[in-house]
């Protein structure tokens, strides 16, 4: 189909160059304007992702991987899967009640794992890059240690967000963590429970992806 | 030329005869109208922001070809092939040979308009390839054997018990229950399996970006990611359009196009895809397609005027603000796009003959151009259609295919009255003596009277009114 490329390129070079387009510069500022100050911030997250029916559980670097498993323990979840080879993952399996949740690691291709996956597995464990406090958005940076299934397939996604990396905007987040500089295979923004509307507007969560988010906010 | 025209009267007659029909669109646009609203309180922001999103949009027409081969470039480099279709023939062939390579027998499909422009599903199930739409309006509107009516929101002419009903009737062991929690999770159990065993995933595209050769994706379901990220293969659909230059370029897009879809702060989720699985990942497809779309866009942007179309970002708020659309649905358009943007862009794309009809489907009230998050000036692009209508010669598919001997000679009658004030002085006295004795049977007069009252005629002009006022008539 490369004679479709050229004469596609071909004519719009052509019809451009005879009525060439002027555009206005566009002006950011309207978005950098933006801002919410450091403490605005996570009230800011929680509020607009609480909305659309985000939960939030507190705990501190000490503590958090206590405060996941009570969680889970208390909702009755029997499986975490999680990312072995991440500090987050290590953290994790330290000192983990074997009697509690059981700890599955995603140690393996998705091809190995979907039929665990899509029907064994309770709740997925991520974590995150940040949040934005505009939109209440997690930003999620999947990697090769920490699969993109893993915050999609489990009913229960699990995101662990750190406060030291809350962002006023996309805009914001994406040019000072260079993003154009180095694109991932896939980044996502998250802001909530998998959701529509789609029969007669009603809302109802849990249609494709996770019908839960559990935002677990550690903090300093 | 297609043989078998739409014949828009006539479906809007269907439509406005049906009182289901009309109140679930009612109610629909209403509530839409009003979340939109909420969205943009502060009218600063609104205008500041949408000023830069159609600065976004401009400068990506601006620079349309070098901008299309820099992606192309940069998919490349990141392991994305790159098809480029002259028409929606060459870019189904272009998917069933991708199908065929992969021995595909399965595809689940997230929403994409291209694709419903291509016709695809139809030309995959002739081929004997299963073909799912996984996005729970698009997936009831396959279930019906229907067409989306909204390009947003596809079922939002059926309501609940329609539904419930169409699952009941399609779906095994689908028990008869009226509640929209119910009939998602039945989707869900549905879908779900269908995501794990699928061999391709398709999609569309809301913004491919130039400067790093990724594919931006939103929605609210979760089902976009299942299609671009689970099966081995993931296709996605775009026009030649939706290119943005830079990174930075997508918030702007992204932060109306949620708002005034749907009047959602954001979108549950924003996916941006920039290759397929890499050495040592353990997810994601192992091939990723983009195939770009041109069927007529190019011809659209011949044009200095009528290239403001393709600015759209597709978000469906000028359906949501429409009054005609509102009141006959999106079905009565008989086209993959309905409402404002459809009878802009589908006139020219599948050209005036067949499509004639479309830009009179208006009462240019503007309601559109106020709301469009990238200010495309949708009233004057309908205008220009009309009068491309009835004259040969310029850029627009078919052009001068709706070109009529009478309505020239009327025209041109009108002209002249209005030219000459001995003729404009016989025929106002002529009206205002005669007009209320004419039939309202008479050849043109119909086109009115046939759904409207004939209006009653003054007894006198306005002209001598004003004279016996002692008003000069100059």
């Amino acid at each position: 189909m490369s004679d479709a490329r050229n004469s596609i390129l071909t004519t719009l070079r052509r019809t451009r160059d005879a009525h060439p387009l002027t555009s206005p510069a566009s002006d950011f500022a309207p978005i950098e304007a933006k801002q919410w100050a450091a403490d605005e911030r996570l009230p800011r997250i929680r509020r607009l992702m609480e909305a659309v029916h985000t939960e939030f559980l507190d705990a501190t670097e000490a503590d958090w991987p206590a405060v996941l498993r009570e969680f889970l323990v208390r909702e009755g979840v029997g499986s975490l899967m999680y990312a072995p080879a991440t500090a987050a993952g290590k953290r994790l399996v330290e000192g983990w009640d074997a009697a509690s949740t059981t700890l599955i690691p995603y140690d393996r291709p998705l091809e190995d794992l979907k039929p665990q996956l899509f029907e064994s597995i309770e709740a997925g464990l991520t974590t995150t890059r940040g949040a934005i406090a505009e939109t209440g958005s997690l930003i999620l940076w999947p990697t090769a240690d920490e699969p993109r299934t893993l915050s999609l397939v489990p009913h229960i996604h699990v995101a662990i967000l750190r406060t030291d990396a809350l962002y006023d905007t996309f805009l914001q987040a994406m040019r000072e963590q260079g993003w154009a500089q180095a694109m991932p295979t896939n980044v996502l923004l998250v802001s909530g429970p998998s959701k529509t509307a789609d029969i007669e507007q009603t809302l109802a969560y849990g249609v494709h992806g996770p019908k839960r988010l559990i935002v677990l906010v550690v903090h300093p | 030329m297609d043989g078998n025209a739409p014949d828009f009267a006539a479906a809007s007659r269907a439509a406005l005869a049906d009182p289901q029909l009309r109140g679930n669109f009612r109610r629909a646009m209403d509530g839409l109208m009003t979340k939109r609203a909420a969205q943009f309180a502060d009218q600063d922001e609104w205008h500041g922001v949408r000023a830069l999103a159609a600065s976004v949009r401009l400068r990506a027409l601006s620079k349309l070809p070098e901008l299309l081969e820099k992606l192309e470039e940069n998919c490349t480099r990141n392991g994305i092939t790159v098809h480029w279709a002259a028409t929606t023939d060459d870019a189904n062939a272009i998917a069933l040979d991708i199908l065929h390579k992969a021995n595909a027998k399965l595809v689940v499909k997230g929403k994409s308009m291209v694709t419903e422009e291509m016709h695809l599903n139809a030309v995959l199930e002739k081929d004997g390839i299963e073909v799912l739409e996984s996005d729970l309006g698009e997936y009831i509107v396959q279930l019906d054997g229907t067409m989306p009516s909204h390009i947003i929101m596809p079922a939002i002419h059926l309501n609940t018990k329609q539904i419930a009903h169409l699952f009941k009737r399609k779906i095994k062991d689908a028990e008869s229950r009226e509640d929209a929690a119910y009939l998602t999770d039945l989707a869900r159990r549905v879908l779900r399996a269908k995501f794990q065993a699928a061999d391709v995933g398709m999609s569309g595209v809301n913004a491919a970006v130039a400067e790093t050769g990724t594919l931006c994706l939103i929605e609210n379901e979760g089902n976009g990611r299942m299609c671009t990220t689970v099966p081995p293969v993931h296709i996605a659909f775009m026009g030649l359009e939706k290119v943005v230059e830079k990174l930075e370029d997508v918030p702007p897009v992204i932060s109306l196009l949620p708002r005034s879809a749907t009047g959602q702060p954001i979108t549950t989720y924003v996916n941006m895809i920039s290759g397929p699985r890499k050495e040592g990942e353990k997810d994601g497809p192992r091939e990723v397609h983009l195939v770009i779309l041109d069927n007529g866009r190019s011809t659209i942007y011949a044009d200095p005027e009528l290239r403001d179309t393709l600015r759209c970002i597709r978000c469906g708020a000028c359906m949501n603000h429409c009054p005609v659309y509102t009141q006959v649905g999106g079905h009565a358009y008989e086209a993959p796009y309905p409402g404002p943007i459809g009878k802009i862009l589908v006139p020219q794309i599948e050209g005036l003959a067949k499509r004639g009809a479309m830009p009179h489907a208006c009462t240019m009230c503007n309601a559109c151009v106020e709301i469009c998050p990238v200010k495309i000036p949708i009233v004057e692009i309908m205008g220009r259609l009309r009068v491309e209508a009835v004259k040969p010669g310029g850029t627009v598919k078919d052009g001068g295919a709706k070109a009529n001997r009478t309505e020239s000679m009327v025209w041109s009658g009108w002209a002249a009255m209005n030219a000459s004030p001995t003729a404009y002085r016989i025929a106002t006295v002529a009206m205002s003596r005669l007009g209320n004795v004419a039939p309202s049977s008479l050849p043109m007069l119909k086109e009115w009277t046939n759904v409207r009252t004939k209006p009653r005629f003054a007894g006198r002009t306005l002209h001598d009114l004003a004279r016996a006022k002692g008003i000069p008539d100059v």
